[in-house]
């Protein structure tokens, strides 16, 4: 494997200034959490019998599903779709979303009040519940994540596993399970690569159907039988910005190749996928008599305007011209207000439109709340650090440039742009 | 949204989410046919709590904060809590006596036992159902407590246990299961009623009594039975001098509330048929522009994940 495709670990050391900023983060929220498994959730958070939902569910577990979809939108262009030009952003994507599903249990285990019985869904079946459906669905997907990254670890400690200390007797196990894993899994893959892009398309609509039993409680402006295509739609639209904008970070602070063509190459279906969804989006509102809403100056209508100009259309347009498709900064610019859009959308489904009768007073979220949101996005963030410094996940400059296949087929797509 | 405009986005939403509309109609669903229930007939209802002291007693609830004499309470509107499943409270709609005072309303708030319940269409792990008896039960052993009964459920009804840390319990009316799965078992409430304002029997036979009060006293009562077709129809039901929406009553759809939920979800999962599809269209697409050279397969090898 030589040549511009060559993820490898990145040999920088780990503890920079930037790690340590991380942790500090990371600690508050601890400390919230353990107040939380003392005093309850009315201890840390603002969540009320007219709230139960907070920002726990609506950006740790919805928003960050959504996020994490760069994982199958990019397996499926690269390796579904047979454009293997992209593949150099697919491992980074891949333990991005393998983190942040990693994180969906850990953050539903602080939020549900018996966390302890986290796993009775996987024995107490309600087919009916969407709840349900999501839960299977990212249970499922999370180990077919697993999966699918075991190959780069195979690759980087096949045939030289050293455990530290006491675990060196496990050595011989772990050999043997990686080169197995290495031997077999090149074979099988394609059925989990498809298995990943089919459960990720389920519970990313299912996500969308969960406010759907609450027809009376959601914002016209939201509440739409579409909703699940709506949240798929958007969930297969941020996929690739989020891959833009994870590698802008990693680029801004490690040593690693400039993906920028690759990138651009990208964006195109990104304009594709975005114009679709801000078409469906303002098609609902009107075909359902719903647009009337938006002269109301109310909360719900200004964070519906926002949602829609900033986050969707305002990129689109950005996006359609070429000189932004080529530039850094306009790609990441445009990836951000995407994202944006998306954080928006699921906090106004989740939060911002959902209002319960009799509801006293609105929800915002505490202090410890965001503290805990907070620390869990910076844990994510020092996973990756972590693991792409000891681990073949993304490509580190320096490297000689030779062109590749893979080279020639970007060449294409990048004509097939101009 | 008419019913045309929702089919219409439905079936655009099924067909995208590869669901078909003719599945996505959904079958009816099943609901108990004859369950009991209860008709409180707020005409009658003179705000004594004695209801509310029953139901404390009958589930073995807290004391609560001020006593179950204290008319005080009634000075702000309250709503069922971990510690109360059902309340009184006062209204007053501006209708006066002969003597020109104003006439309050008393309403009972608690758990309608809805005939097909948002919470128990939600409920992950089907801690809650729908009994034949017309309860609504849920099981605490089930319960992971991740509120998605709170919020489906409509009334606002089920209330949590914010401030234990490990085993917190959802809390609502129980309908009394056990007391109503005994033979000439009452709920705590309407046992206790010294004005009968509540009236405990088979759904059926408390419609036609509601209407039969309505018919034979149409000057008493507002020609409007609350439950009968509310979201489907709930096992509680509510007669009244005053509309309903002077009372704290919420004006809600006659549509079971699972249903656009249920009937998108069934549509989808029917036998699985579409991630199936989705499946075997993805693989053939896979097949069709595989590469064609088979030494690529060990070049890519690390890029296969
Ligand atoms: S009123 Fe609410 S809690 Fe009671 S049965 Fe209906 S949906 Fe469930
Ligand atoms: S909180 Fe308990 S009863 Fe309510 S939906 Fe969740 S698991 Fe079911
Ligand atoms: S039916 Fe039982 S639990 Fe429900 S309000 Fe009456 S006494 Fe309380």
């Amino acid at each position: 494997m030589s040549g511009r495709h060559a993820a490898a670990p990145l040999s920088v050391p780990l503890w920079t200034p930037g790690v340590f900023v991380l942790i500090a983060l990371m600690i508050p929220g601890f400390v919230f959490i353990l107040a939380r498994f003392i005093g309850g959730l009315a201890a840390v958070t603002n969540l009320s019998q007219t709230s139960p939902w907070g920002i726990w569910v609506a950006i740790d577990v919805a928003t960050g599903v959504a996020l994490a979809a760069g994982g199958f939108t990019t397996a499926a262009l690269a390796h579904v779709f047979g454009r293997h030009a992209y593949e150099t952003v697919t491992r980074p994507a891949l333990l991005t979303a393998m983190l942040g599903y990693t994180f969906v249990p850990i953050a539903l285990m602080i939020d549900i009040g018996r966390s302890w019985a986290i796993w009775h869904p996987i024995i107490y079946w309600q087919g009916n519940s969407v709840l349900f459906e999501v839960a299977m669905c990212v249970v499922l997907y999370t180990n077919v994540l697993y999966i699918e990254f075991l190959p780069i670890v195979a690759e980087r400690y096949k045939d030289r596993v050293r455990l530290p200390g006491p675990l060196s007797i496990l050595n011989g196990i772990v050999e043997k399970f990686l080169q197995v894993a290495d031997r077999t899994l090149d074979r099988v893959m394609w059925v989990f690569i498809l298995a990943g892009v089919v459960l990720s398309c389920m519970h990313q609509s299912g996500l969308g159907s969960l406010m759907l039993i609450a027809p009376t409680k959601l914002h016209p402006l939201w509440y739409t039988p579409i909703l699940p295509l709506l949240f798929l739609l958007s969930a297969i639209a941020v996929g690739f910005p989020m891959v833009i904008f994870e590698n802008a970070l990693a680029s801004a602070s490690l040593p690693i190749e400039d993906e920028t063509p690759v990138l651009s190459a990208l964006s195109r279906y990104t304009v594709i996928l975005l114009g679709v969804y801000g078409i469906l989006k303002v098609a609902d509102i009107v075909v359902r008599g719903a647009a009337g809403y938006l002269l109301e100056a109310r909360v719900e209508s200004f964070s519906f305007l926002v949602e829609l100009l900033v986050g969707v259309f305002l990129p689109f347009f950005l996006l359609l011209k070429p000189s932004v498709r080529k530039s850094r900064r306009g790609l990441f610019i445009s990836a951000c207000l995407i994202i944006f859009g998306v954080v928006l959308n699921r906090l106004n489904v989740f939060l911002v439109g959902f209002q319960s009768p009799y509801a006293e007073k609105g929800y915002f979220p505490s202090i410890g709340e965001l503290a805990v949101t907070t620390a869990l996005i910076a844990a994510i963030m020092f996973l990756y650090r972590l693991l792409v410094t000891y681990l073949p996940v993304l490509t580190p400059r320096n490297h000689s440039h030779t062109t590749t296949a893979c080279d020639g087929a970007l060449l294409q797509e990048g004509r097939a742009e101009s | 949204m008419n019913r045309r405009a929702f089919l219409k986005w439905a079936a655009a939403g099924g067909a995208a989410a590869l669901g078909s509309p003719t599945i996505a109609a959904g079958a009816p669903r099943k609901v108990p046919d004859d369950p009991y229930g209860c008709l409180v007939d707020l005409t009658r209802c003179v705000g004594c709590r004695k209801c509310e002291q029953a139901c404390n007693r009958v589930n073995n609830l807290p004391p609560p904060s001020t006593p179950f004499d204290d008319l005080v309470v009634f000075d702000r509107h309250r709503r069922p809590s971990p510690e109360a499943f059902t309340v009184v409270n006062r209204y007053h709609t501006g209708r006066r006596d002969d003597r020109g005072q104003l006439v309050p309303t008393f309403v009972k708030v608690q758990c309608m036992h809805c005939q097909d319940p948002a919470c128990v269409s939600a409920c992950i792990v089907g801690a809650l159902t729908k009994k034949t008896n017309g309860a609504v039960h849920y099981d605490v052993s089930k319960c992971i407590g991740c509120r998605y009964c709170m919020v489906a459920c409509p009334f606002q009804i089920p209330q949590y246990e914010y401030t234990d840390p490990i085993t917190p319990r959802v809390r609502k009316c129980t309908f009394c299961f056990e007391r109503i799965s005994q033979e000439g078992g009452l709920p705590g409430c309407a046992a206790i009623c010294p004005v009968e304002a509540i009236t405990f029997g088979k759904r059926n036979v408390l419609l036609d009594l509601a209407k039969k009060r309505i018919q034979e006293n149409p000057t008493r009562y507002i020609d409007s039975i609350y439950g009968a077709t509310e979201v489907g129809g709930t096992s509680w039901l509510y007669i009244s001098g005053e509309p309903f929406e002077r009372l704290g009553f919420l004006t809600l759809p006659s549509k079971p509330i699972p249903q656009t939920a249920e009937a998108i979800q069934h549509g989808i999962f029917k036998y699985f048929w579409a991630p199936l599809t989705l499946y075997g269209l993805l693989g053939a697409i896979m097949y069709s522009v595989r590469p064609k050279t088979p030494s690529r397969i060990s070049d890519d090898k690390g890029d296969q994940s």
